[in-house]
């Protein structure tokens, strides 16, 4: 093989490999959201996990009230800091979005920021756009 | 128990734990997170141009490829032009073959004795290790192109397809991501039959051992943080863009198995340009591979080949006619 294919090759090889400096360079990168407790639930101070479970665990939990509520209609949630909840993502005061009433940024800002696309929203609306 | 497999073993365990105490006991988040994952892309890139240059300045200054069917011939003579090219586009197609489908893999080939009375030897077809090859090496390519999501935001959607691709059964929650899954399934397949394979493990080193269980022992940490333990991802995803934008976080809360995550990849890149992994490079510079069988049709010369001083009959004759005629030996011009 000629000096100059490998030389091309090595080349291609090594922008491959810094893609990830140079894109954002090139690209505009948005920062990452700020997260921020707001109305209700900036008030009511309790959650069903606390912050960094919440950040991490909030699927599996999510996971579980559904099997709870679908399976074996127990729709109480007791919280490990005393607090019961009701197991609703999006029915009513005591649910997800009846407490963190903006879904923008309360799901979406961080989803799309860690290209998550949960299909919760397949079945579940979010309250504010049913009128 | 074998050393040639138990020490590489120990050694993956030792490097785990290294980070996971590292950060855990001691408070390392900026040594396992920048530095050593800094240090370990320099390492990489260097040695792998290192190699390749040195590789691209040794002499190759014969046609040795490999002939793996009929070679170009009389016209009446169908010609095998992807195993035995003649034309460059041949070679190409050849190359695409071998890179994208790890084609002479496919040939492999075992031998064992027939297991009835006449006990002899036989080869037949095993395409288990093509098969396992090629479903690591592509579980492995969607792997770190999903990791993609860490680096760039916005995200590109071709990430997105990717995953949305690679979650199609969606099952559980968080989804099982199918690529990993396979890549776990086939690097223990291919550990496997180096354990258990006897003529296979006969011949494995240390060398051989040591990145199946690096790469393990990445896969079970990702998957362990992904599906079991989990983690705060927009925290670390702040870290990682802040890893390619210089412009450093630590996040809070986030424990030691994701520094041993990324240490042992930072391992994996460091270790890359040492070791037979080179064959990401290597493959592309096989002489066996890369050059057209052309050798009938066309004359390759030495490239260094000097100027020969010769001599000629004719030059020998003209040199010593007279003494040759004198002593009454034949020769081809009287004067």
């Amino acid at each position: 093989m000629s000096k100059n294919m490998i030389m091309a090759g090595l080349g291609v090889f090594v922008i491959a490999v810094l893609s990830p400096f140079w894109f954002n360079m090139v690209t505009e990168t948005k920062a990452a959201p700020k997260i921020e407790l707001q109305g209700k639930a900036a008030e009511a101070k309790k959650c069903v996990l606390d912050k960094y479970d919440m950040r991490a665990n909030h699927m599996s939990l999510l996971d579980e009230w559904r099997d709870s509520v679908v399976r074996d209609a127990d729709r109480m949630y007791h919280a490990a800091n005393g607090e019961t909840f009701n197991m609703s993502l999006s029915t009513g005061e005591n649910s997800c979005l009846g407490c963190h009433d903006d879904k923008e940024k309360f799901c979406d800002s961080c989803h799309n920021y860690a290209s998550v696309s949960p299909y919760c929203w397949e079945c579940h609306t979010n309250p504010k756009e049913i009128e | 128990m074998n050393q040639r497999y138990l020490i590489p073993l120990t050694a993956v365990f030792l490097l785990f734990l290294l980070a996971y105490v590292g950060v855990e006991g001691a408070g390392l988040q900026v040594v396992f997170g920048v530095l050593i994952p800094y240090l370990a892309l320099l390492v990489f890139l260097g040695g792998f141009l290192k190699k390749v240059l040195g590789w691209a300045a040794s002499a190759v200054p014969f046609r040795i490829p490999t002939t793996c069917g009929q070679q170009k011939s009389m016209d009446w003579v169908k010609q095998n032009s992807i195993d035995n090219p003649n034309t460059t586009g041949g070679v190409l197609l050849r190359m695409v073959f071998e890179i994208f489908l790890f084609r002479s893999l496919f040939r492999n080939t075992k031998a064992a004795f027939n297991r009835n009375a006449s006990n002899k030897l036989s080869y037949s077809w095993e395409i288990f290790l093509w098969a396992g090859a090629l479903a690591f090496h592509y579980a492995f390519l969607v792997v770190i192109l999903r990791h993609l999501r860490f680096f760039t935001n916005p995200v590109p959607e071709c990430i997105g397809w990717l995953e949305f691709f690679d979650g199609i059964v969606q099952l559980g929650l968080p989804g099982i991501m199918l690529s990993g899954v396979v890549l776990a399934a086939a690097t223990l397949f291919l550990l496997g039959r180096r354990i258990f394979d006897a003529k296979v493990n006969y011949i494995s080193q240390a060398a051989d051992y040591f990145p199946l269980f690096l790469i393990l022992g990445i896969a079970a940490t990702g998957i362990a943080m992904r599906y079991f333990t989990k983690v705060d991802i927009v925290g670390i995803k702040e870290f990682t863009m802040g890893l390619v934008t210089f412009n450093f976080v630590i996040p809070e809360g986030v424990g030691g198995l994701f520094y041993a995550h990324i240490f042992l990849v930072s391992i994996l890149f460091a270790y890359f340009p040492l070791s037979k992994l080179m064959h990401m490079g290597g493959v592309f510079l096989s002489p066996t591979r890369n050059m057209a069988n052309n050798t009938r049709a066309q004359r390759h010369v030495n490239p260094w080949n000097y100027d020969v001083k010769t001599h000629t009959y004719d030059e020998y004759e003209d040199h010593f006619r007279d003494k040759m005629i004198e002593a009454g030996l034949p020769v081809e011009k009287k004067e």
